[in-house]
């Protein structure tokens, strides 16, 4: 199987997509998940459009994309994580 | 990589301001004042805030983490302002929710996709109502740092990454 791309994205690419990047990597060793996870600034998921599975981000955006977009804020308060978990699951595993 | 500064004087208490840039100006300047950021970094920091909301409505307290672009930092940072009113910020993800912030953490970072095991530490804080409400409630900045530093893990991070 073709590994999936996912996007992980924030406002300036270097804090809360960090955390969640994190995170994401963690949720794919326990599920045996093989990913190809790429993180970014929101700005850049535009040349990403082609290739990408998947995009979970901390900064919500107005473009519609050809791909799902979870938005990740449960992983930094810590409100919400299971879900947001599984919603990736879901994504991931299609 | 530049090694993370993190004292009292970074440290302010009963910041008074009636808007989040009121703040993130008070807390800006006392970096600029350190030589801790570029002077560019107020505006950068005002003007994300404004595009990439950062405010986290939390168990307990609300708070906001609001930073910018690694070029206006010349040293790696947190800065914690503890406010005298809240003040409302956008939430971080949601284009028309606020929620009323009584803690900042202003990141300083100088270094992009690194970092990972302090930004973790700092979000296991925001996810302890008790810590939360300590912060909020302790006058003696020699004691926030002290806890900071013992939850932030400093000490291991100088030594890691």
């Amino acid at each position: 199987m073709k590994k999936k791309q996912v996007l992980v994205a924030c406002g300036a690419g270097i804090a809360t997509s960090t955390v969640v990047n994190g995170a994401i990597e963690e949720m794919a060793k326990e599920h045996d998940l093989k990913l190809d996870l790429v993180q970014i600034k929101i700005a850049e998921v535009g040349g990403y459009v082609d290739s990408a599975d998947l995009l979970v981000t901390t900064a919500m955006t107005k473009k519609e994309f050809p791909f799902p977009v979870i938005n990740a804020r449960s992983f930094l308060t810590g409100i919400g994580t299971e879900d947001t978990k599984k919603q990736i699951l879901e994504e991931l595993k299609k | 990589m530049s090694e993370l500064f993190f004292d009292e004087s970074i440290i302010l208490l009963d910041v008074d301001g009636s808007t989040k840039e009121d703040v993130l100006t008070v807390m800006g300047n006392n970096l600029v004042e350190k030589g801790l950021v570029q002077e560019s970094f107020i505006p950068a920091i005002v003007a994300r805030e404004a595009e990439f909301a950062t405010g986290l409505p939390t168990a307990g307290v609300s708070v906001a983490i609001p930073h910018t672009d690694v070029e206006h930092v010349k040293r790696k940072t947190i800065s914690v302002a503890i406010l005298k009113n809240e003040v409302e910020f956008g939430v971080m993800g949601d284009e028309t929710e606020t929620t009323p912030v009584k803690i900042v953490f202003m990141l300083a970072m100088d270094e992009a996709h690194s970092q990972l095991t302090l930004l973790q530490k700092l979000m296991q804080v925001f996810q302890n109502e008790e810590t939360l409400k300590y912060l909020v409630s302790e006058k003696n900045k020699s004691s926030i740092k002290n806890l900071l530093e013992a939850k932030l893990d400093f000490v291991a991070l100088e030594g890691g990454e």
